[in-house]
C-alpha cells in the first residue's frame, strides 16, 4: 500500500491506519491525512468527471479551492453529503466516498460525449437553444437538463443529525490560522484582550505545515506554529476554533462561523451535534486568509495529475505524498521552485523547469540549476497528452515580439503549475471593504475597510514569511481593545523569492488551439468560451460571468476569477480594474443547511403556546388547529363524529342549554393612569368617558389610514383602569401600536400599559342555563339580569379564587367570561363543567364559535376584514364617537372616497337553494352567465352550515351592498353560477332578545 | 363551594442545572419618580434608576425593565399582604400597579455552562463586565421574548409568558446536550417542556 508515500515526514500518524473506500475500493492511509492525501497516496489522481464535458478530473489543489475533487461521503442512508472537496474531508477509518457526475463509472463515463459534441454546446448555448418551441420547456428541454446539471446527488431522507448554533462575543476575532493569523491572536491575547481564533483546517498553521527549509526564531515552521497554538490554549481568555470555517462577514462585524464538530470521527457519539453555527460578534476583526495559488490556462491544462505546484508542496510535506515519479513543473514566479527542489529532495523526478519569464535568476532558480534541474525560460505550454492522466506536456518558446515556436515533449506523469497567488479576499469583500488593484502582484488587494478590521499577511498581498509575520503582530496588537501600537521584529530565515505573476491564457502559436483551456475547472468555462461572450459584445464581467457560468460554481471561481478577468480584459483592450471584479457572497464555502437550521426543527421550529386549559381539551379529544403559535380547540368529537356533525352538535348545545369555551387566547392589555380614558378615546374609534365603570363596550381600533385594525370588549374596572382585548392574532401588534402612539404622540398622557393576555384564563360560558352554572360557584358578585346586565363587569371570587366576571357574548345568547388568574383556570373549568353537567353544558371549540358569531353577523378581523375595510364597510358605524374631536383614523375616514356608497359593504347572503354552502373566498357577480373576463363586486368572507337555521349562511363583503338587500346575486363556480340572496348581516334572533335573558 | 387550594407547578425535569421557580407574586410597576419612592418603602427593595439592574433584599426583589417601568418579585404566600401594601402607597401617586404573578414562569439554570447554554439562542454578552452578576434585561431567547437576569456569577434566572415556557425549557434541554456529560446529560431532552402551572382542587 501507499507506493507513493515518502518513508518518513510529514504531519501524519504513521502508527495509526485508517481504512476507507474510495468509488467501493479499499485503501489506506494514516490518521491526519485528508481524503485527497491518502487517494493520492495510493496512486489516484483521477477523483471526478467534470460539470459539462465530463472528462476526467484530478485533484487540483490541497484546500478549500478545490474545483474538482468533489466527493459524496456516506456514512448510513441517512447520512450522505454530496459535494465535499476531497482536500477537506479528514480521514477516519471506514470512510466511504464516491466520486460524483460519471456514469456508469468513473473510468468510463458516457457523458463525455458532451466533450467531443462540445463545438455545438458553446457558451450561452443553452439560452439560445431551449427558447422554443415555448412549450417544450416544461415537459421536454427543463426535466432533461435538471437531469444533466447539478453536482452530486441530494440526500434522500431527513438528517437525523443534531446541530448546534451558539453566539459568541469577543475582542478579536482572528480568521485563519496561518502564520500571519496566529502572530494576530498571539499580539491581541498578550494584549489582554478576547480572542477568538478560527481555521477551517483540521489543525492551525496553514501554510507554515507545509513548510521546509525556513526557520521560524530558529525553530520549524511546523514547530513554531505548534509552540504558539499552545502559548494560546494556555489563555482562558482565548477560544481556538479548528475545523471552523468563518464563512460569511455580516454588518457590524458580525460574522458567521461554521464549526465540524464530528465529521472526522469514525464513530460520532450520535447525541453530540454534529455543526455548530457560531454568531460571533467582534469588537475588531483580523483577517489572515491566507492566498490561494493559481492555475495556468492552457490546452489540456485539466487532466489528471496536472496540479498546483504549491498543492504537491503541501502533499509532500504535511502528508509525505508524492504526487508523482516525474514531474515538469510551469510557473510564473520563484515559488515553483521551492516545490520542486523539496520534491527533488524527496526522490521525485524533475524532467525540468519551464518558467514564463525570460530570465529566472533569483536564488530558488539558481539553487534548482545547482541541483540538477533544468530550466527553459521564455517558456509556453502547447498542449499535454493522456487519458486519464498525463502522460507528456508540449511546451513551446516565446520570443521578444510574441511569436510563439514548439520546443519540447517532455514525458512525465504530473505536471505542476504556478501563475502567482490570489490573496483570499472574499470576506473583507463582504464586509464591504474596497478592493484595489495591485499592479505589481497583479491581483486586488484590501483596500479600504467599511468595518472595524483589519488583513494581515498573504490575503493583502504580504507573502514573504517574516513580513507576514510581522503584519500579523501589528494588526493583532491594533486590533486589541488595549491598542498597544506593539510591533514585533520576528528572525525569520527563508529564501527570498519573487512573486512574480501570470494572469491570463498563456501565449499561442495559433489563434485557435486543439485543447480546451480551462479558466474554471468547476463549471467547464474555457478561455474560448470567455472570448465569445466579448464577441457577443459582453464587456463586464458580471455579465459575462453570468453567460459563460465562469466563477459560479459552488467555489465561487476561487483559482478561476482573476485569469477570466484577463481573460476579458485583453480581449476587451480595458485594464482589469475598468472591466471589473465579480461580487463575493456568503458562504466561503458550501455550508449545511442544518447548520443555519440548527435546532428550529420539528418541535422546537417554533414555539407551540398551550392554554392553561389545555390539559383539559386533550384528554378530551380535542381537535386542535393552529392559531398563530397557540394550539386552539377547534371541536370536541364524540364516538367518532365528523367535524361537521360535532360542530352541529355543539352549536345546537350552545343554543338550547350552555356551552363552555377556552377564550384564554384573546389579547388582554391594561391601560391604567388618569388619562386611561382619554388615552383610549384618542386611540379607539369609541367613545369612553361616556362608558361607566362596571360597563364594557364593543371597541374597534383603525390604523391611521381608517382601516379597521383590531377589535374586542374593552372593560371599565376603575375610572382609571381598562381591561381591553384584542383579538387572538394581534395582541402583540396592537400594544406596540399603543405603546408607539403613548411614548411619541401623546408622552404628555398620564398612562400606563401592561399585557396580561397569560395572566388570565378565559373561560366563556355561553347559552341560556349559562347564569344557573355560574350561580352556586360565584361569591361577591349578584349576577342576575337585574344587578349584571348585558355588558356589565364585576370583580368578585369563583370557586374562592379572584375573577374578573364580565356579561359578554360572542354566541348571540345570554353568556358570561370568566377571567381568572392562569393557575387556577384549570380548576375552575372543571369546577364549571361539573357544575353545567345539571344544565346541559357542552365543551365548544373555535369551529363552534365561528358559526354562531356568523349566525349573529360578529366580524371576525382579519377573516371579514382585510386591512381595507372601514368601519362603516363593515356595518360598525354605530360605534364611533361622533362627538370626539379625534381619534385615530378619523381624518381618513372623512375623505369623500372612504365615505362612497358604492364600496364594498358586509352583507349576509343566502343561496337561493337553500342548501348550497358557497366557499368562503369565492366572487360574486350582478348577472348570470357571465364568462371572463367577468365584472365581479365581492366576495364571500365567511361561510358556514348553520345548525340553528337548518341551512347555509355566509357573510360577504359586497359593492354598496347594503343597498342590495333582498336582490340576486351570482356566486360564478366552475360547476356553474350559484344563486343567491343579499340579506342582512344577522341571521338569527334579529331582536337580539337572547342576548339580554 | 369547592376552593382552590394553593398554586403549584408541576417540575418538568428534577435535573442539576435547571429548575422552576416556584409559583411567585410578581407585579408591573410603572410611574416616574414618586411612585419609585413610594414603591421601594412599601416593598421594603430600593428600585434602582440604574438601566438594567435587580436589587434584592431577602426573597424580593426589584428588576429595572425600562424606564419607569419595573418587575417586582415576592414569594407567592406574600402576594396579598405584598399587593396590598403597595397599592396603599401608591394609592395617592400617579402609577400602574398590575398583577402578573400567573402571566410568566420563572426558570433558573446554574453551573460553569449556564452562560454557554444560553448562549445558544440568546444574542447577549454574559462576559463579566457587560453582564455582571445582577444585571437583568428583556431579551430574545430564540423566538421568546424573555425576561433574563443573572443572580449568581452562574446562575441566571429567566422569566418566561407562560405559554413560551414549555419552548424555552425543552430549547435549554436541547442545547445542553453539548454542554453536559453525554451519560444521562441532566437535560431530558425527551421530556420536553414545562407541565403549564396547574393549580389543584382540595379532596
Amino acid at each position: 500500500m501507499n507506493a507513493w508515500r515518502t518513508p518518513d515526514g510529514g504531519r501524519i500518524d504513521r502508527s495509526q491506519r485508517r481504512r476507507f473506500r474510495f468509488d467501493g475500493r479499499g485503501y489506506e492511509g494514516f490518521a491526519g491525512d485528508t481524503l485527497a492525501s491518502a487517494l493520492l497516496a495510493n496512486g489516484v489522481h483521477l477523483v471526478g468527471r467534470s460539470f459539462k464535458y465530463h472528462r476526467p478530473r484530478g485533484i487540483l489543489a490541497s484546500g478549500a479551492e478545490e474545483p474538482n475533487g468533489l466527493v459524496t461521503v456516506r456514512r448510513d442512508a441517512a447520512r450522505v453529503t454530496p459535494n465535499l472537496r476531497a482536500t477537506q474531508v479528514d480521514l477516519y477509518d471506514g470512510l466511504e466516498a464516491v466520486s460524483q457526475n460519471r456514469w456508469p463509472s468513473l473510468g468510463l463515463d458516457f457523458g463525455r460525449v458532451n466533450d467531443w459534441l462540445s463545438p455545438f454546446f458553446p457558451a450561452g448555448f443553452y439560452y439560445k437553444t431551449f427558447m422554443w418551441p415555448k412549450s417544450a420547456w416544461k415537459s421536454l428541454y427543463e426535466p432533461l437538463i435538471r437531469r444533466a446539471a447539478g453536482l452530486g446527488i441530494a440526500p434522500s431522507q431527513a438528517d437525523p443529525d443534531r446541530y448546534a448554533q451558539c453566539y459568541a462575543h469577543c475582542d478579536v476575532l482572528v480568521v485563519g490560522g496561518g502564520a500571519a493569523g496566529l502572530a494576530a491572536a498571539l499580539a491581541a491575547a498578550d494584549d489582554g484582550a478576547r480572542v477568538i481564533l478560527c481555521d477551517q483546517q483540521s489543525e492551525f498553521g496553514g501554510g507554515l505545515l507545509a513548510l521546509r527549509g525556513a526557520r521560524i526564531e530558529g525553530t520549524e515552521p511546523g514547530a513554531w506554529a505548534e509552540r504558539s497554538v499552545a502559548a494560546l490554549a494556555k489563555n482562558p481568555r482565548v477560544v481556538l476554533l479548528p475545523r471552523t470555517t468563518a464563512f460569511g462577514y455580516f454588518a457590524h462585524n458580525l460574522v458567521g462561523l461554521n464549526e465540524r464538530l464530528t465529521d472526522h470521527l469514525a464513530q460520532p457519539e450520535p447525541r453530540r451535534a454534529r455543526e455548530r453555527l457560531w454568531q460571533v460578534r467582534a469588537r475588531a476583526v483580523v483577517l489572515a486568509t491566507g492566498a490561494i495559488e493559481r492555475p495556468l490556462v492552457f490546452p489540456g491544462n485539466d487532466r489528471p495529475a496536472i496540479m498546483l505546484a504549491g498543492a504537491a508542496r503541501e502533499f509532500l510535506n504535511r502528508y509525505g505524498v508524492r504526487v508523482g515519479a516525474r514531474a515538469v513543473l510551469v510557473t510564473a514566479g520563484d515559488a515553483a521552485y521551492a516545490a520542486a527542489l523539496d520534491l527533488h529532495a524527496a526522490g521525485v523526478s524533475i524532467a525540468a523547469i519551464a518558467d514564463l519569464r525570460p530570465q529566472a535568476n533569483g536564488i530558488l532558480p539558481t539553487a534548482a540549476r545547482q541541483a540538477g534541474i533544468e530550466v527553459l525560460t521564455a517558456a509556453t505550454v502547447l498542449g499535454t497528452l493522456g487519458g486519464l492522466r498525463v502522460n507528456e506536456i508540449a511546451l513551446g518558446r516565446t520570443d521578444g515580439s510574441g511569436e510563439v515556436r514548439p520546443t519540447r515533449r517532455l514525458r512525465c506523469d504530473v505536471v505542476l503549475m504556478c501563475g502567482g497567488y490570489t490573496p483570499s479576499v472574499h470576506l473583507f469583500s463582504q464586509s464591504r471593504g474596497k478592493l484595489v488593484w495591485n499592479e505589481a502582484l497583479q491581483c486586488f488587494v484590501p483596500g479600504r475597510s467599511a468595518e472595524c478590521e483589519r488583513s494581515a499577511g498573504a490575503c493583502r498581498g504580504i507573502y514573504a514569511l517574516g513580513e507576514a509575520i510581522e503584519d500579523g503582530f501589528a494588526a493583532g496588537a491594533a486590533a486589541a481593545p488595549a491598542n498597544s501600537g506593539k510591533r514585533r521584529r520576528i528572525a525569520v530565515q527563508e529564501a527570498a523569492a519573487s512573486h512574480d505573476a501570470f494572469l491570463g491564457a498563456l501565449p499561442q502559436m495559433h489563434l485557435v488551439s486543439t485543447d480546451k483551456a480551462f479558466v474554471d475547472w468547476q463549471h467547464d468555462v474555457t478561455a474560448r468560451d470567455l472570448l465569445l461572450a466579448t464577441r457577443e459584445g459582453f464587456r463586464s464581467i458580471e455579465h459575462v460571468k453570468r453567460f459563460t457560468t465562469t466563477g459560479m460554481a459552488t467555489d465561487q471561481g476561487k483559482t478561476s476569477n482573476l485569469n477570466a478577468l484577463a481573460i476579458v480584459a485583453a480581449a476587451v483592450e480595458a485594464p482589469i480594474p475598468e472591466v471589473g471584479l465579480t461580487t463575493f457572497r456568503m458562504p466561503y464555502t458550501p455550508t449545511s443547511f442544518g447548520s443555519f437550521a440548527g435546532a428550529s426543527r420539528g418541535d422546537l421550529f417554533d414555539p407551540v403556546r398551550r392554554t392553561p386549559l389545555h390539559e383539559w381539551a386533550a384528554a378530551e379529544g380535542a381537535v386542535f388547529e393552529n392559531v398563530g403559535l397557540w394550539k386552539r380547540a377547534r371541536y370536541f368529537p364524540r364516538h367518532g363524529e365528523s367535524m361537521h356533525e360535532a360542530v352541529a352538535r355543539e352549536c345546537r348545545s350552545v343554543r338550547a342549554a350552555c356551552g363552555i369555551f377556552d377564550g384564554s387566547t384573546l389579547g388582554k392589555i391594561e391601560v391604567v393612569g388618569a388619562d386611561a380614558a382619554e388615552f383610549m378615546n384618542r386611540l379607539y374609534i369609541n367613545n369612553w368617558s361616556s362608558l361607566g365603570v362596571g360597563r364594557s363596550r364593543y371597541g374597534i381600533l383603525c390604523r391611521d389610514d381608517g382601516f379597521v385594525y383590531d377589535d374586542g370588549v374593552v372593560a371599565r374596572l376603575a375610572a382609571d383602569r381598562f381591561h381591553v382585548t384584542t383579538t387572538t392574532g394581534g395582541a402583540a401588534r396592537v400594544l406596540a401600536m399603543m405603546e408607539d402612539y403613548r411614548q411619541t404622540e401623546w408622552s404628555a398622557l398620564e398612562v400606563w400599559l401592561t399585557s396580561t393576555t397569560e395572566q388570565w384564563a378565559v373561560i366563556a360560558v355561553q347559552g341560556p342555563n349559562s347564569r344557573r352554572v355560574l350561580e352556586g360557584l360565584v361569591d361577591g358578585i349578584d349576577i342576575g339580569p337585574a344587578a349584571m346586565p348585558h355588558m356589565a363587569v364585576a370583580e368578585g371570587r369563583i370557586c374562592g379564587v379572584p375573577m374578573r366576571l364580565m356579561r359578554v357574548s360572542f354566541t348571540g345568547e345570554l353568556g358570561f367570561e370568566v377571567n381568572v388568574a392562569a393557575d387556577y383556570g384549570l380548576a375552575v373549568w372543571r369546577a364549571l363543567h361539573a357544575a353545567g353537567a345539571a344544565h346541559g353544558i357542552c365543551a365548544y371549540g373555535t369551529e363552534t364559535m365561528h358559526v354562531l358569531r356568523a349566525e349573529k353577523g360578529y366580524i371576525i378581523v382579519g377573516q371579514d376584514t382585510d386591512g381595507t375595510v372601514t368601519p362603516d364597510d363593515a356595518g360598525l358605524n354605530w360605534a364611533i364617537g361622533k362627538t370626539k374631536a379625534d381619534f385615530v383614523g378619523k381624518r381618513s375616514l372623512q375623505r369623500a372616497s372612504m365615505r362612497a356608497a358604492t364600496r364594498k359593504q358586509l352583507v349576509g347572503l343566502q343561496s337561493r337553494d337553500g342548501k348550497t354552502l358557497l366557499e368562503e373566498g369565492a366572487q360574486l357577480a350582478e348577472t348570470a352567465g357571465q364568462v371572463p373576463p367577468m365584472r365581479l363586486i365581492g366576495h364571500v368572507t365567511s361561510s358556514y352550515f348553520s345548525a340553528a337555521l337548518g341551512r347555509p349562511i355566509a357573510l360577504a363583503m359586497v359593492a354598496g351592498g347594503r343597498a342590495r338587500e333582498g336582490r340576486t346575486l351570482y356566486v360564478p363556480m366552475p360547476d356553474g353560477d350559484v344563486e343567491v340572496e343579499v340579506t342582512s348581516t344577522v341571521f338569527y334572533d334579529p331582536s337580539g332578545a337572547r342576548v339580554h335573558a | 363551594m369547592p376552593e382552590i387550594a394553593a398554586r403549584s407547578l408541576a417540575d418538568f425535569a428534577a435535573n442539576t442545572w435547571m429548575n422552576v421557580v416556584p409559583p411567585a407574586a410578581r407585579w408591573i410597576l410603572q410611574g416616574a419618580g414618586e411612585a419609585r419612592a413610594a414603591a421601594a418603602r412599601a416593598f421594603g427593595v430600593a428600585l434602582t434608576e440604574e438601566p438594567c439592574r435587580a436589587r434584592v433584599h431577602g426573597e424580593r426583589a426589584s428588576l429595572w425593565l425600562a424606564p419607569e417601568e419595573y418587575l417586582l418579585l415576592a414569594p407567592a404566600a406574600d402576594a396579598a399582604a405584598v399587593g396590598g401594601a403597595l397599592a396603599a402607597a401608591l394609592r395617592p401617586i400617579a402609577h400602574s400597579l398590575v398583577d402578573v404573578g400567573h402571566r410568566q414562569v420563572g426558570i433558573e439554570i446554574h453551573g460553569p455552562q449556564a452562560a454557554r447554554i444560553l448562549n445558544g439562542a440568546c444574542p447577549l454578552d454574559f462576559d463579566a463586565a457587560a453582564f455582571p452578576c445582577g444585571a437583568c434585561t428583556r431579551t430574545a431567547f430564540a423566538k421568546a421574548d424573555i425576561v433574563l437576569w443573572r443572580t449568581r456569577a452562574d446562575a441566571f434566572r429567566l422569566e418566561v409568558a407562560r405559554s413560551f415556557s414549555a419552548y424555552v425549557a425543552a430549547l435549554l434541554a436541547e442545547i445542553a446536550i453539548d454542554y453536559l456529560p453525554c451519560a444521562g446529560a441532566g437535560a431530558q431532552s425527551a421530556d420536553r417542556g414545562i407541565a403549564s402551572g396547574v393549580a389543584k382542587l382540595p379532596p
